[in-house]
């Protein structure tokens, strides 16, 4: 099976600093894939060579077996790639369809197209049909951004990105700021992603949600990666050991 | 049960904790105190004010109204966006004056009065545009704050509405664009002999004359029609929904596609064409372009958005809520002078409300709990 994203020999430098070393990287369809380690390991740098925030100074990557050369988020997000940041991009002062369809927005058209109206009606259907694939359930549908709970908004966020055809999901953080209810949903939401085959690149500090959803777990240290096991096959002791940089399974590849 | 509740708190952040009756009240005064608002200001005139309550009185309180509400249109949505235009009293200013100088000019050099006028009206809001586009490009593409640049912005338009005017009023107006200021969609004679006409100036003369009431200037039309259009555009359009996204969360919007610069130009064009249009129908009404024509309506007009319920940290607003703001400070305006109450207490009564207002904005948004965001 072809891997949706391959990322070879990846490496980005600021100035002096090499904030992510050579690092290999595949995720296959309908893959979870816990990204682990420390605080400056290089997790976010990594993120945001693949999203377009940044340029990798050396290596490639590959989505859907084509080298992708990606400048912008929006290029990314034309492919495909949707990150899903902690503060979710949402408009707080939007309804949840609003914000699916921000900069998209459906409109029915009058007088030969002079008059364009916001077809409301569509865009919330839409939105629900969608939500409903998730599993989630709002309460009040017309309710804005701000009135919803985190967990909530966390859906509203990948039922947008699905909606535009996410190809790989990457979350940073998901279930941060969230009660222990909310945080299962999110988990929950993670799970269902994986049922329509779409990969995930999953960030978190919590080792819990990184095994409860993820089928393979990479850790960076320093910038480089020292494991990449099939979370069946490590442990909780294990994994905080790469974190830590006792243990470093790749370290022949070190220059 | 007790984890039953808990869930259901986890679920439901904004009802972690139940809203208090007096929270409740004070939210939904938040929504409507500006309707009754006005509707007591009006009952407390009509009572004790002499003739405030008449066909008359009434029509001068519209008339009063335009320049208010065009630059409160505007502004309303540059609000909403999170920016605000200081500019517009004095685009209003420049425009007069512009749109004077050019319909004077071209009628002394031969040009047909309507076409005169027109061209006149015009340069008017042509000028607007540019002091718009100018404010819109160096907030959006320089990140200059919009305070500054429309700061500045006022004061060039002000320098230039004074130079070109040659610190006077701009006066050798036609008669036609005397009477498109002051004439009105419908006529309505008192006494016996009178009535209702429609689009038809009734043959009075003399005495007689004050017995004539002009009822929707063609001014308060055109506003009328500018609002219609207003609301229609933030409520039910992309425009506005992006208008609206952008004073929500800028950084969002822009990762989703909106265009967000574009946007920001285009609605500081729309707040210095708005004031324009209320610069021009200014030169109409008084047969004359002045420099100074927004100064005194400037504040007055922010202190109507304000008073509307536009939210100054941007997102929230309805085109409604400023015409409801404009009008409360219309009607005081009106009625105090009619209660002989001395004109410099109106600006007391209107910065008590100002601040009232923006409690009011406050206290709903640290009930919702976006304060605490």
């Amino acid at each position: 099976m072809e891997p949706i994203l391959r990322v070879e020999n990846i490496t980005k430098r600021f100035g002096g600093l090499t904030a992510v070393n050579r690092v290999n990287l595949e995720v296959n369809p309908g893959e979870v894939v816990g990204l682990v380690g420390d605080n400056g390991a290089g997790k976010s740098t990594l993120i945001k060579m693949v999203s377009g925030v940044y340029h990798p100074s050396e290596g490639a990557i590959y989505f859907e077996g084509k080298p992708a050369v990606i400048n912008t988020p929006s290029q990314a997000r034309d492919m495909g790639i949707e990150t899903i940041y902690q503060d979710l991009a949402l408009a707080g002062n939007l309804t949840m369809s609003a914000n699916i369809f921000l900069g998209r927005e459906r409109k029915k058209k009058y007088l030969g197209g002079a008059v364009r109206i916001l077809d409301e009606k569509f865009m919330l259907q839409e939105a629900l049909k969608l939500l409903e694939t998730l599993d989630v359930h709002l309460p009040a549908p017309s309710a804005k951004i701000e009135k919803l709970s985190g967990g909530q908004r966390q859906a509203v966020a990948i039922a947008r990105a699905l909606y535009w055809n996410a190809r790989l999901m990457i979350m940073d953080e998901p279930t941060n700021n969230l009660g222990v209810i909310e945080q299962a949903k999110v988990l929950d939401l993670i799970r269902r992603l994986k049922e329509q085959h779409v990969p995930v690149i999953l960030i978190s500090h919590t080792m819990r949600d990184i095994f409860a959803v993820s089928d393979r777990i990479i850790v960076l240290h320093r910038g480089r990666k020292v494991a990449d096991k099939r979370t069946s096959e490590t442990s909780n002791e294990e994994l905080v050991q790469y974190i830590m940089g006792a243990r470093d399974d790749f370290e022949a590849a070190r220059a | 049960m007790a984890s039953q509740s808990r869930a259901e708190a986890l679920s439901h952040p904004a009802s972690r904790k139940p809203r208090s009756t007096q929270q409740q009240a004070i939210l939904a005064a938040s929504k409507v105190w500006s309707w009754i608002f006005l509707a007591a200001l009006v009952a407390y005139f009509s009572w004790n004010g002499t003739g405030f309550f008449t066909l008359r009185n009434s029509q001068n309180i519209l008339v009063a109204l335009v320049p208010i509400i065009l630059m409160g249109l505007g502004q309303t949505f540059v609000i909403i966006s999170g920016g605000i235009d200081l500019s517009v009293g004095w685009v209003m200013g420049l425009a007069s004056v512009m749109s004077a100088i050019v319909i004077r000019d071209q009628v002394n050099s031969g040009t047909n009065v309507e076409i005169a006028i027109l061209m006149g009206f015009a340069v008017g809001i042509g000028c607007g545009l540019i002091a718009g586009l100018v404010s819109g490009t160096i907030t959006a593409k320089l990140r200059v704050p919009p305070f500054i640049v429309t700061l500045g912005v006022s004061f060039v338009a002000r320098g230039i509405g004074f130079l070109k005017a040659e610190g006077n009023v701009v006066g050798g107006q036609p008669v036609e664009l005397r009477n498109l200021g002051n004439e009105s969609l419908l006529y309505f004679v008192r006494g016996d002999e009178g009535g209702l006409y429609f689009l038809k100036k009734p043959d009075v003369i003399g005495a007689q004359l004050r017995l004539l009431d002009r009822v929707f200037t063609w001014p308060v039309v055109i506003t009328f029609i500018i609002v219609l259009i207003g609301m229609f555009v933030l409520a039910k359009t992309q425009f506005g929904r992006h208008t609206y996204a952008i004073g929500g969360n800028k950084d969002a919007s822009s990762r989703a596609g909106v265009p967000v610069d574009r946007h920001i130009i285009l609605l500081y064009v729309l707040s210095a064409g708005t004031s324009a249009l209320a610069g021009v129908l200014h030169t109409a009404r008084f047969s004359g372009g002045a420099a100074d024509a927004g100064d005194p309506i400037m504040m007055m007009s922010i202190a109507a958005v304000v008073i509307g319920g536009v939210s100054l940290f941007g997102g929230e607003g309805r085109v409604i809520g400023t015409v409801i703001g404009a009008m409360i400070l219309a009607v005081l305006q009106t009625g105090l002078i009619m209660i002989n109450v001395q004109t410099f207490y109106q600006y007391i009564v209107v910065g008590i409300i100002v601040i009232m207002a923006v409690l009011m904005d406050q206290a709903r948004d640290i009930i919702i709990g976006r304060a605490e965001e």
